[in-house]
């Protein structure tokens, strides 16, 4: 289906590796169906490069339904695109008029360091989440599971907190590349759960020290990575990181 | 057991609250409540300019605010605050600065946040730009007054009329008070996010209150130089 197809150029970031310098390289993207994905749309080039017999762009993806978290792509100053709510694979081309120019850049922070192209090494949230990102237990018979009653409200905070799929959209969005959106939902999906509570405070001071020691800049409130967030992940779970950090700082005892 | 020392090595070592980010954002947090508590001080008493009794009340109280050993003493813990706030805040730019070493090309920032939230350093500059020239026009006067004995007849009033008979410096003025009231716009609510202080029944109403804040107190400051200066093209 040929109809209502159409031509794009793309200002695509190129870069060979973390240390080599980066830049701009234009593309066209002819015959683009408004139904595809946006990552499609770049399969569809890359499919032309190799043709060609150039290099194709290097883009991270897994899933392609918005559930993985791996798709990056920094698409005309906004993390995933124009349209909120939705990963880069959720985005389609009709978000985008015929004759369109589209600037694509990888996530931009110290913290994610560029692997080629588009692909960035998003290894500090797994360091984060070694962190104190978990909950110990210990190996035995599966429980029954009302053994331990949690209140409904509570139960739909934390499973609120832990839809975020560490994609770093909040980081790529956020003017001073905070990862405290990405932290504090981590810290809230435990912390507001009963078998979260034995390793509450070393939980928030090892990943957010952590989260410092990565290098990831400070929040400033502006809620940009909110409003970016393809799972919704609120301003709340800060304020509540920010609580329980002030808490265990006073308390802990070691 | 918890004791003054381990608290002491909780807050204040390499590793302790106040070195983390959150820690500092702390800071930034209360130093600006406080400062946000000591503006209704100052438009309060500055608001007596209103009274139509050519500038006995506000003197009165001027002279009171520039004498009194209590105040005296709160006028030390206010610039330790202001400048506690200005340190945190150049610390944090600069780590903010290094946390994101290549620009993005292409920013769409009106899509996901208000412009002045992304401002707060550029706002805060000119705050201080607009301070340095504001306490050289009326608290290094008073200083002097005071510690050369003539705080009796040192007269703020006056001296207001005069420094707003020229209409740049009421341009002055105005441009520093609309800097202010976009830095308290984001920094009011912003304060009491960073303190953990987010909660689904009041976090609106402190968004409100901010709001309300910033404008009052903003539109009274605006007010002064105006007022002052047509009065001065009355007489």
């Amino acid at each position: 289906m040929s109809h209502g197809n159409m031509n794009l150029t793309l200002k695509v970031w190129k870069q060979k590796n973390k240390n080599e310098k980066g830049r701009f390289e234009t593309i066209e993207a002819k015959g683009i169906s408004p139904d595809m994905s946006f990552l499609e749309m770049f399969d569809v080039v890359n499919e032309k490069l190799i043709n060609e017999g150039k290099e194709p762009i290097a883009f991270d993806h897994d899933c392609r339904e918005g559930i993985c978290g791996m798709c990056s792509m920094y698409i005309n100053g906004q993390p995933h695109g124009p349209k909120q709510g939705v990963t880069t694979c959720q985005l389609h081309m009709r978000s985008f008029k015929d004759g369109d120019t589209i600037v694509v850049e990888p996530w931009r922070s110290a913290a994610f360091p560029v692997i080629k192209d588009l692909a960035v090494d998003r290894s500090s949230f797994d360091r984060i989440m070694a962190a104190g990102g978990f909950v110990s237990v210990n190996t035995g018979n599966v429980k029954d599971a009302n053994n331990i009653l949690i209140p409904k409200d509570d139960a739909d905070t934390a499973f609120a907190a832990a839809a975020c799929i560490g994609c770093g959209a909040c980081v790529a969005a956020c003017k001073n590349s905070s990862a405290m959106l990405f932290v504090s939902a981590k810290v809230s999906q435990f912390a507001l759960l009963p078998q979260g509570q034995i390793e509450k405070q070393d939980r928030v001071l090892n990943m957010v020290r952590q989260m410092d020691e990565e290098g990831f800049g400070n929040c400033t409130n502006t809620g940009a990575c909110e409003a970016e967030c393809p799972k919704g992940i609120s301003l709340e779970n800060i304020a509540r990181m920010n609580r329980e950090y002030m808490g265990a700082s006073f308390t802990q005892n070691k | 057991m918890l004791n003054l020392y381990t608290l002491k090595l909780n807050f204040m070592s390499k590793t302790g609250f106040l070195h983390s980010s959150i820690g500092k954002k702390f800071v930034m947090g209360l130093t600006g409540l406080f400062l946000i508590s000591f503006l209704v001080v100052h438009v309060g008493i500055n608001a007596c300019i209103f009274i139509p009794d050519n500038g006995e009340t506000f003197n009165a109280a001027a002279h009171f605010m520039a004498t009194n050993p209590v105040i005296r003493v709160m006028e030390i813990g206010l610039f330790a605050g202001l400048l506690l706030h200005i340190y945190q805040a150049l610390i944090l730019t600069l780590e903010n600065k290094k946390a994101r070493p290549i620009a993005y090309a292409k920013v769409n920032g009106a899509a996901n946040s208000k412009w002045y939230s992304r401002s707060m350093g550029v706002l805060g500059s000119l705050l201080l730009l607009f301070l340095v020239v504001h306490l050289s026009h009326f608290w290094v006067d008073t200083k002097v007054a005071v510690f050369s004995g003539k705080a009796d007849e040192h007269n703020t009033y006056v001296e207001m009329q005069e420094v707003f008979s020229h209409i740049w410096v009421v341009a002055i003025y105005l441009f520093g008070v609309g800097s202010l009231l976009f830095h308290l716009l984001h920094g009011f609510q912003s304060a009491f996010q960073t303190l953990g202080l987010n909660h689904k029944k009041y976090t609106p109403l402190i968004k409100k209150i901010g709001i309300w804040y910033s404008v009052i107190v903003c539109l009274l400051f605006a007010l002064m130089p105006i007022v002052m200066f047509m009065r001065g093209m009355n007489n």
